[in-house]
């Protein structure tokens, strides 16, 4: 196909889309218009119900902590399945000294930031109901917080830090506390992961009942979900063998 | 809408746009993360903190650093042929 047929094409089915996505947003509601029902519905009673301050958190692991239940499933699956396809790649092929030295000021600057980012993950994870945040975001910056480590200095500083099985025990025994505390529910006489401790009082620290639980839970399998990531990601680059 | 977010969202179009005419794989990459913290700005400006958590620890930490290891692997096997 030539340039001059292909930009002819580009340009007839651009204005076609354009058409389209200008017909498509003029029907919208108006900026700022809000018509569903269970937002509003959430705004107004999650408080009173949950006791959690973030209506987001509330919805994540009390309404809805079923799908995120399904979640967490699906990342240990996907990090389950990017561990078996880069399994080839062992602990004692890695060429640990490969790599750059990096500078004093970045391994400086990296090395503070190591401890200042990882309390902040943990942080976010305890927080997820009164401020923004939750498991999810505290665990990826948890983790990622040990990354730094592998960015500010080599990687035999990361691989001393990491154990990778004790990355996989996190991720596991995250994803198997989430559904240990919806079975809690169902020991205390309610549904599956129907809050079974005091909801306490709204804006403390022991408040919003089963929310902080699932939180810590779900923040200790993606922390740990990442670290497994990061590990066999780091070995493949590394790995002195070519296969 | 108010002028920031107007602007914020000019900045997320002309990001996403810079990411697809970045012709450099690992340019490419960088100007992804880039383009990923606009994305954050434009979730926080529209009062979604939740989400721009969400988005920072994913789009401008997470994916940059799987795609940028894979594009180092992928570069040294074509260099070692």
């Amino acid at each position: 196909m030539s340039h001059r047929v292909r930009t002819v094409l580009f340009l007839v089915g651009g204005a076609g889309l354009a058409a389209l996505l200008g017909w498509a947003f003029s029907g919208l509601p108006a900026f700022g218009e809000y018509h569903g029902v269970y937002g509003r519905l959430i705004n107004r009673e999650t408080l009173g119900q949950t006791h959690a301050l973030s209506a987001i958190a509330a919805v994540t692991f009390d309404y809805r902590g079923f799908d995120t239940l399904g979640e967490e499933f699906i990342l240990l699956a996907s990090v389950l399945g990017v561990a078996l396809l880069l399994r080839e790649a062992r602990e004692r092929d890695v060429d640990a000294s490969r790599g750059a030295e990096t500078f004093d000021p970045i391994r400086a600057t990296g090395l503070v930031a190591v401890p200042v980012v990882f309390l902040l993950g943990l942080f976010v994870i305890t927080h997820g109901y009164l401020t923004p945040g939750g498991g999810f975001q505290g665990g990826v910056v948890t983790g990622l917080a040990i990354v730094l480590v592998w960015l500010a200095t080599d990687f035999r500083s990361y691989a001393a830090l990491v154990r990778k099985p004790l990355a996989d025990l996190a991720d596991g025994l995250g994803a198997g506390a989430y559904v240990a505390v919806g079975v809690g529910g169902l020991l205390a006489g309610g549904a599956f992961l129907e809050s079974f401790i005091p909801r306490g009082t709204i804006g403390e620290l022991t408040s919003s009942g089963t929310i902080g639980l699932l939180s810590w839970a779900a923040g200790i399998e993606v922390a740990g979900a990442m670290l497994l990531l990061a590990s066999e990601f780091l070995e493949e680059l590394l790995a002195r063998r070519e296969r | 809408m108010i002028p920031l977010q107007a602007v914020t969202m000019t900045l997320v179009a002309v990001g996403g746009l810079a990411v697809v005419l970045a012709r450099d794989v690992v340019r490419q990459a960088l100007v992804n993360s880039f383009f990923g913290l606009a994305l954050v700005v434009l979730f926080l400006v529209f009062q979604a903190p939740d989400v721009a958590l969400s988005a920072i620890t994913v789009g401008s930490a997470a994916a940059p650093l799987v795609i940028v290891i894979a594009i180092l692997r992928v570069r040294r096997r074509e260099g070692k042929r």
